[in-house]
């Protein structure tokens, strides 16, 4: 049979007004960093650098936080819970405005591919903050507590994979709460961050309610404990999201953590194959499964397990990887050297310790970093493969004979972000829901995410939830 | 000749059990006025970790236990306090200094919150769980779950209604505990133990320790098998020891000072989020 190609279909960049070099957002305006120091953030599918940035400094961290201090006390306190409502509503309906220009350069900035940051990152951004605007002036209806009170000035620090997502989750409940902020974005992509501050300003946001440091490690490790801040709340690794814990155990901050996992994604061998297989490749191969929710643990029953792979096996070499900008790709390059060099070791250590890895034929691009879909086969529960997390598009399938096992399998692990499970029996989906450990649960279905559903792990996958009415309580002090 | 009463050898409850400390160390209790009362156990590391493991090794059978049978069983334990009264009565009074109308007073205030506490079990995910309107043809659910096994730092003032409020919060919902005493007042927390003893309650779902908590403090934060911790009963240093600790698997970690509040509770649940598509 004649196998048609896709013709290429980039998207333009021309929406994109791309400035040479961007600096602070303090106080309602942009600022250029103390001591004039700046990094440079690239196109990580290309390696060609989109524009210097600017490095805040402790003193600019320290200005930004005045500004929140200032903007929280004289202006956002003042602002009725319904005004605030306002603004939300009024940014969220900037950001659908700006849509495409969001979906592109946060595709340029990140490597993700234009079908998933149009179509999920920026409306999906968009909806959290219509969503929480509604929620200003009905904190009192939320179940939160009795008399729930902003907690001032919040620290939010946030990751590389959904830039412009993150920081809706993070901003959008924090200011319907009325909160003020001083956002560090990723040191990799900064730039929708950036764009959002103008936004901001489009809204007539009042100055210092939000403010942006962009930096690295440091910059955020000054943010996390700088004594004028009252809550933190982070997403990121659980490395350093212990390292937070520890920083502040002796503070009365407040801290929310969104952390790593290690999902397991449970076939039963009465399942939808077909569907499961869709299932397990937006489980893994979503954002290049730079997703901390990522389905990465295939448990599959042992009597469906060559059908689910042979069948697995041709769907991956379906996939388009390759330019994010083009509207067919599936799977777009990875985030940066650094975590691509990660996902080398991880998936070497599965070779060495003795799983089978197996790839479909794909070309990648020379420039760029780029790492082709894969599984491992044959992986017992002792394999780094199978308890670390390694934040890429490599999945690790493991079987199991009962259900029992399959639960004793899912929750042996000190992470419980996700898990996802596939079967055609009802009761059977609630038993295992209800055994698993895990912050959230797809059932018949994967990487599925809304403002209203709360989202956040068990263990040491973090604290709290994200979305939902449970989220606002993370922004919120009532008496306990 | 006057009669030479039977006195009561204080002792852990650990898995139904009341064992003596395994390190064999004992601390002496004086009552308000000086005089000896008591040489309750102080429990060591050891006692510690025997107390998790059966905490650990009760809460699956707890939390599948259906809420109307925690719930009774939670009310259980409420009736055999109300006739072990004047018990509670008398130790408050000897160990707290207080008048003996206060002491009854208080002993009434805990029973009663350990039945609005009883009576929490089968209303948490009414009011704490949620159906959420998402975007897209999905049910999708959150429910609060127990969160595992949690410490009690006990406090040190009104005893016994600070025990019954920590317990009732943490158990309520399918937790397990491990409750350690106050240092200078522990023969509450010991008389609750016969107390539950003698209530249905499935072994090893709350445990009592005796001791010194300074000593247990560290211990605690860094016992990988604790999930949550409630600090009401330490100091800010001692707290801050904990978190500093317990960073390492993210223990959940809260101090509280309301005697009836649904934010104890929720404290120590976490919310699960379930997703399923709507379709023929």
């Amino acid at each position: 049979m004649t196998k048609f190609e896709y013709a290429p279909a980039p998207e333009s960049t021309s929406i994109v007004d791309l400035k040479s070099e961007y600096g602070l957002f303090i106080n309602g305006k942009f600022v250029a960093p103390k001591g004039g120091k700046t990094f440079v953030t690239i196109n990580p599918a290309n390696e060609k650098i989109l524009a210097k940035v600017a490095y805040a400094s402790n003193s600019d961290v320290d200005k930004a936080v005045i500004a929140a201090t200032e903007a929280f006390k004289k202006t956002w306190s003042r602002t009725s819970p319904s005004e605030r409502g306002k603004y939300l509503y009024r940014i969220a309906r900037i950001l659908q405005e700006r849509a495409r220009e969001f979906a592109v350069l946060e595709t340029m900035d990140n490597g993700k591919p234009i079908r998933e940051t149009r179509d999920i990152d920026i409306p999906l951004a968009a909806a959290h903050f219509f969503y929480h605007a509604g929620w200003a002036d009905k904190l009192e209806f939320a179940g939160v507590g009795s008399n729930p009170k902003p907690h001032g000035v919040v620290g939010q620090i946030i990751p590389w994979n959904f830039p412009l997502l993150m920081l809706a989750w993070k901003v959008a409940p924090a200011l319907a709460t009325g909160n003020t902020v001083v956002l560090k974005p990723a040191e990799t992509t900064p730039l929708t961050a950036l764009l959002f501050a103008e936004v901001c300003q489009q809204a007539g946001l009042p100055a210092g309610v939000l403010n942006i440091v962009t930096g690295d490690g440091a910059t955020g490790a000054y943010l996390v404990n700088h004594p004028g801040i009252q809550k933190i709340a982070f997403t990121g690794s659980t490395q350093v999201g212990k390292g937070i814990a520890r920083a502040i155990s002796g503070t009365s901050k407040a801290l929310t953590l969104e952390l790593g996992g290690k999902g397991a994604n449970i076939i039963y061998d009465d399942a939808a194959i077909d569907e499961a297989v869709e299932g397990i490749i937006s489980g893994i191969f979503f954002n290049q499964g730079h997703v901390c929710c990522a389905g990465s643990r295939l448990l599959v029953q042992e009597s469906v397990l060559d059908e689910v792979t042979e069948k697995l096996k041709r769907r991956m070499s379906l996939i388009r990887v390759g330019d994010p900008l083009d509207k067919n790709t599936d799977l777009g390059a990875i985030n940066s050297k650094a975590q691509l060099e990660k996902i080398h070791e991880l998936a070497n250590s599965g070779d060495s310790e003795g799983a089978q890895r197996w790839s479909p034929e794909c070309e990648l691009p020379g420039a760029g970093f780029w790492f082709k879909p894969t599984i491992f086969s044959g992986v017992a529960q002792s394999h780094r493969i199978a308890r670390e997390e390694i934040f890429g598009p490599v999945l690790s399938i493991l079987t199991f004979r009962t259900p029992q096992e399959a639960i004793e399998k899912a929750n042996n692990t000190p992470f419980g972000l996700s898990a996802g499970i596939w079967t055609d029996k009802g009761s059977k989906i609630l038993w295992t829901a209800q055994r698993l450990k895990a912050g959230v649960i797809w059932a018949n279905t994967f990487n599925k995410f809304d403002p209203a559903s709360p989202f956040g792990g068990y263990k040491e996958s973090g604290w709290g939830r994200e979305g939902g009415r449970h989220g606002l309580a993370a922004y919120v002090k009532v008496a306990k | 000749m006057a009669r030479i009463d039977v006195l009561k050898t204080y002792k852990l409850y650990i898995n139904g059990a009341f064992p003596r400390g395994e390190s064999g160390r004992v601390y002496e209790v004086k009552d308000s006025k000086g005089a000896f009362l008591a040489n309750p156990c102080q429990a060591s590391r050891k006692d510690l970790r025997e107390a998790v493991v059966a905490a650990r090794a009760a809460q699956n059978g707890w939390v599948s236990a259906t809420a109307y049978l925690r719930g009774q069983i939670l009310y259980r334990a409420a009736e055999m306090m109300q006739a072990r009264k004047s018990e509670f009565v008398d130790a408050i009074i000897a160990l707290e200094g207080k008048s003996p109308k206060a002491a009854s007073d208080e002993v009434d205030s805990a029973i009663d919150t350990w039945v609005w506490y009883a009576g929490w079990s089968d209303k948490v995910s009414t009011i704490a769980g949620s159906t959420n309107q998402v975007s897209g043809p999905f049910y999708n659910f959150t429910i609060p779950e127990a969160v595992g096994v949690v410490t009690i730092f006990a406090e040190a003032k009104s005893t016994l209604l600070s025990l019954v409020s920590s317990i009732g919060a943490a158990i309520s919902t399918g937790n397990t505990c491990i409750v350690i005493a106050a240092e200078k007042a522990p023969l509450t927390a010991i008389t609750l133990a016969e107390v539950l003893a003698t209530s249905d309650l499935p072994h090893g779902v709350v445990n009592i320790l005796t001791g010194k908590s300074a000593e247990l403090v560290s211990w605690v934060g860094s016992h990988m098998d604790i999930d949550a911790v409630d600090v009401s009963g330490l100091t800010k240093k001692q707290e801050a020891d904990v978190r500093l600790e317990g960073a390492e698997n993210l223990k959940r970690i809260h101090r509280f000072t309301e005697v009836r509040s649904a934010q104890r509770i929720l404290s120590f649940v976490e919310n699960k989020t379930v997703w399923h598509p709507i379709g023929i």
